[in-house]
């Protein structure tokens, strides 16, 4: 694999960070490639604009931050603002349909759209709608294994709250299975 | 055949004589905490003296102890590093009132603050005499120095009060003329856990005395015998020292609190067991004597 | 709760501060005094959470004045120390990591270096503490500082930093930044049997015959510790053997030439590097830390242009290693160093090129890392 480039934006206390975290982790110590994770640090990490890149490669990392991302996780408008405009041509864009509207996008992007804090407010927890969103983009992108994710997941999330995490996940990656782009208009 | 001294296990001799002026109270302070240390009966190869920058600050100089003379105003987080590394150490921080309440107040209220288990001997001059009679933190108001040479506009500290309110669990003052009560003062420092504090005023004959005319160091040490009044149990607030006033004395704090590693050991009770891994033996620095 | 040991032997997706707190731990440093400061303060967290674990002891002191002092009084206890901190911290770290020097007391301390002067960018990334880590206590002196390029190399260095401050005596600073602080990537962590370890060297003569600062043949001293029986003597003036205060220029010259001498004579023990096609080439890019890491996109490019390019790592930024810098500069046009600072490494490889190749500095002001074009473009700018 190539070096590839993902960027997971949305606000503070969502969870971006740590679904950056997981896929990172997945990918180097799982997957066993390398990946790079960074991510905004300070204030807004904690409540304004949150964003984390991930850089995935066989071979190492060199330059650590994402560039040109070739996938975008969106998770807020402000993020999908800041970022969408910095996507290259031909990319994947994941984003929460209820939290994100996709009218701007550059028109070659692949655009993904799920439910992911409805679905996690149904499984009770608002708080694991990165989790779903980690399902989603597993299954979407194949990026990522799905044992890798599944067991970074697990050595990741409190463990009180394994099960309802990998329930979360699983549920985020089923709903990518079936899930098409976008038509842009 | 020659006499011994009866400090001379407790003094580097090679060191003497040592650089303090004549008249000045130092001598007295060091005597007192070299008896005292004497009294406790503490093993010696277990003291660590610290001392910052000053005239005090040579006392580390001379004792025949581990003994630490660090930068100014940071003999207490010094000794911090060393209690808090080898709790069986004693660890005694001997300076000035610029060193300790000035440069060094902000390590001196937090170290009493968190009650870390020390003593404290600050020998209060009422100025900086290595430096050649500065102005300081404990200077009294109005009174001459080489910075001050309009009289100080400053207000001073009032040392036994900002030990008291910051958290020490001992807190005394003696002059330098009261050398027995302060003998049995600083042995109750040492053996008393936690942040323990004896202020001792002290003579300046060659500065801070000229200054401000107070005569030689015998002079001085005469006029204590008219402006000190014991009180012990005094308020601690209400012991500054005004121009001309009284000095008041004595033993103004004394009571228990839970220490620093107190409360840590509490804190981590239950939570680990004893370390997985001991350090392995060439981690630890260990004595090897080979002759 | 479980005690999780000193050693986390394994594959560990974790950050740069925290990879040096784990480097730390495993090097056996048992002492911890520190005070937050961005982006540092991860390491101090780690630090508090793992320390208990393990039987050390960690303290949030009330500045890093303090902190500098009681990872000082804490060696001389016996304990391995550290300390972590960045921009201002650093500067107030200065007054006593003189006195570190002059006592001789091994301990490490860190610089997660963020964006200057003054308050600057608490958040984002700087190298412009480097000459600062050279020359910033008062007094003439030598240093040794060492430079991580990613979370698995502060670690590594971590253990490295112990070590030479056991042999040689010194602090040794860990001149990192808020990039590799702050990034995180796979840490292999070896088992514990793998980590070498320089042990304290200690007294071999009695009290009555001990000198504290009595050379051995490398101009090291031992060192006995509080508690032990010695009754030494430690202070931050100019001493003799014995330890004691001697305020004469003789007394200076003795002293002072043999802690300058202690590190240049053992230069050769101390300076690490990585050199990438150096041999044969045009142009070296000398870089390090973070820099080193960004150069690497810039000089595949230009060789994939036909370009003779070299990459020069110093591991061990102080002492520099001039004698290698002197040799190479013999056999190329120029070297390109990018930095983020306005030239202070690069003044460094002036020095030591002697003017037999050009210098070309890629500065830039902090807040962020190179632009790999920029560093491509001085890279052709120097092969012509």
């Amino acid at each position: 694999m190539a070096r590839t480039e993902l960027r997971f934006a949305g606000f503070g206390g969502q969870g971006i960070i740590m679904a950056g975290y997981i896929v990172g982790k997945a990918a180097s110590i799982y997957d066993k490639k390398n990946a790079t994770l960074t991510q905004s640090y300070g204030p807004e990490s904690r409540g304004g604009a949150c964003s984390a890149g991930v850089v995935i490669s066989d071979t190492a990392v060199h330059y650590p931050h994402p560039v040109t991302p070739s996938v975008l996780v969106l998770m807020s408008q402000e993020a999908c603002t800041k970022f969408e405009c910095l996507l290259p041509d031909n990319a994947t864009v994941l984003i929460d349909e209820d939290l994100v509207k996709v009218s701007a996008f550059n028109k070659t992007s692949k655009v993904y759209s799920i439910p992911a804090t409805r679905m996690a407010e149904s499984l009770g927890r608002k708080i694991v709608a990165n989790i779903v969103m980690l399902g989603f983009f597993a299954s979407v992108t194949k990026l990522v294994s799905f044992e890798a994710m599944q067991q970074a997941v697990a050595s990741t999330v409190p463990p009180a709250t394994k099960q309802l995490n990998l329930d979360a996940f699983q549920q985020g990656y089923d709903y990518g299975l079936k899930a098409e782009p976008m038509k842009l208009a | 055949m020659i006499e011994r001294h009866p400090m001379d296990q407790l003094l580097r001799e090679d060191r003497i004589p040592h650089i303090w002026c004549s008249g000045c109270g130092l001598g007295t302070s060091l005597t007192a905490f070299m008896s005292a240390l004497q009294d406790t009966g503490i093993s010696l190869d277990n003291v660590s003296v610290v001392s910052g920058i000053g005239c005090t600050g040579r006392v580390a100089g001379y004792v025949k102890l581990d003994s630490f003379h660090t930068t100014h105003g940071r003999p207490i987080p010094f000794a911090v590093g060393l209690h808090l590394a080898n709790p069986s150490l004693k660890v005694v921080v001997f300076s000035g009132d610029g060193d300790l309440i000035a440069i060094g107040g902000n390590h001196f209220i937090h170290s009493a603050r968190r009650n870390l288990d020390m003593t404290i001997i600050c020998v209060n001059n009422f100025n900086y005499g290595m430096t050649g009679g500065q102005g300081g933190p404990t200077t009294p108001i109005g009174a001459k120095t080489s910075t001050t040479p309009y009289g100080n506009f400053e207000f001073p500290f009032n040392i036994p009060h900002l030990a008291a309110a910051s958290g020490a669990t001992y807190v005394a003052r003696w002059t330098a003329l009261d050398a027995r009560r302060l003998r049995k003062s600083i042995h109750e420092a040492l053996m008393k856990r936690g942040f323990s504090v004896v202020e001792i005023i002290s003579p300046c004959p060659t500065l801070f005395g000229r200054f401000n005319r107070q005569g030689t160091g015998l002079d001085i040490l005469n006029s204590y015998r008219e402006q000190t009044v014991i009180q012990h149990g005094a308020d601690p607030a209400k012991v500054g020292i005004e121009p001309g006033g009284k000095i008041i004395v004595g033993k103004f704090v004394d009571i228990e609190r839970p220490t620093f590693l107190d409360v840590v050991n509490q804190g981590l009770k239950g939570k680990f067991g004893p370390p997985v891994e001991k350090p392995r033996a060439e981690e630890l620095a260990i004595p090897s004597v080979d002759e | 709760m479980e005690s999780k040991g000193a050693v986390l032997t394994g594959e560990h997706f974790i950050s740069g501060n925290e990879a040096c707190a784990e480097g730390a731990l495993a090097a056996g440093c048992r002492f911890f005094a520190g005070y937050p400061i961005t982006p540092s303060t991860e390491v101090a967290e780690h630090m508090a959470e793992r320390l208990p674990e393990v039987g050390g002891t960690f303290i949030q002191m009330e500045d890093e004045l303090a902190s500098m002092n009681a990872i000082l009084g804490a060696a001389w206890a016996g304990a391995k120390t550290m300390s972590a901190t960045s921009g201002p911290g650093f500067s107030l770290m200065m007054e006593n990591l003189g006195l570190g020097i002059m006592t001789e007391t091994p301990c490490v301390l860190v610089n997660i270096q963020r964006g200057g002067p003054s308050t600057g960018l608490p958040t984002l990334v700087g190298q412009g503490d480097m000459m600062q880590a050279r020359w910033g206590s008062h007094g003439p002196y030598e240093i040794i500082a060492l430079s991580p390029s990613s979370p698995q190399e502060i670690f590594d260095l971590t253990i490295k930093a112990f070590n030479l401050s056991e042999q040689f005596r010194i602090p040794v600073l860990i001149m990192s930044d808020e990039v590799v602080g702050h990034m995180t990537e796979k840490v292999i962590i070896p088992p514990a049997d793998d980590i070498k370890l320089t042990p304290r060297r200690t007294p071999k003569v009695s009290p009555e015959k001990y000198l504290p600062y009595d050379p051995d043949e490398d101009l090291v001293p031992a060192m006995a510790l509080a508690g032990q029986g010695y009754k030494m003597h430690v202070t931050g003036l100019t001493h003799d053997r014995k330890g004691y205060p001697v305020i004469t220029e003789e007394a200076q010259i003795e002293l002072v030439q043999r802690l300058i001498d202690k590190i240049r004579k053992n230069r050769d023990k101390i300076i690490e590097y990585h050199e990438d096609q150096c041999e044969g080439a045009d142009v070296i890019v000398c870089s390090y830390g973070i820099s080193a890491r960004t150069s690497l996109l810039p000089i595949q490019l230009a060789r994939e242009e036909g370009l003779k390019v070299g990459l020069f790592k110093p591991i061990v930024v102080w002492p520099f290693p001039e004698e290698r810098i002197g040799q190479l500069a013999a056999g190329v046009k120029a070297f390109v160093v990018p930095e983020i600072n306005y030239g202070q490494i690069s003044l460094e490889v002036e020095r030591c090129a002697h003017g037999k190749a050009e210098v070309i500095q890629v500065p830039h002001a902090g807040g962020g890392i190179h632009d790999p074009a920029k560093v491509l473009e001085a890279i052709r700018r120097a092969a012509k």
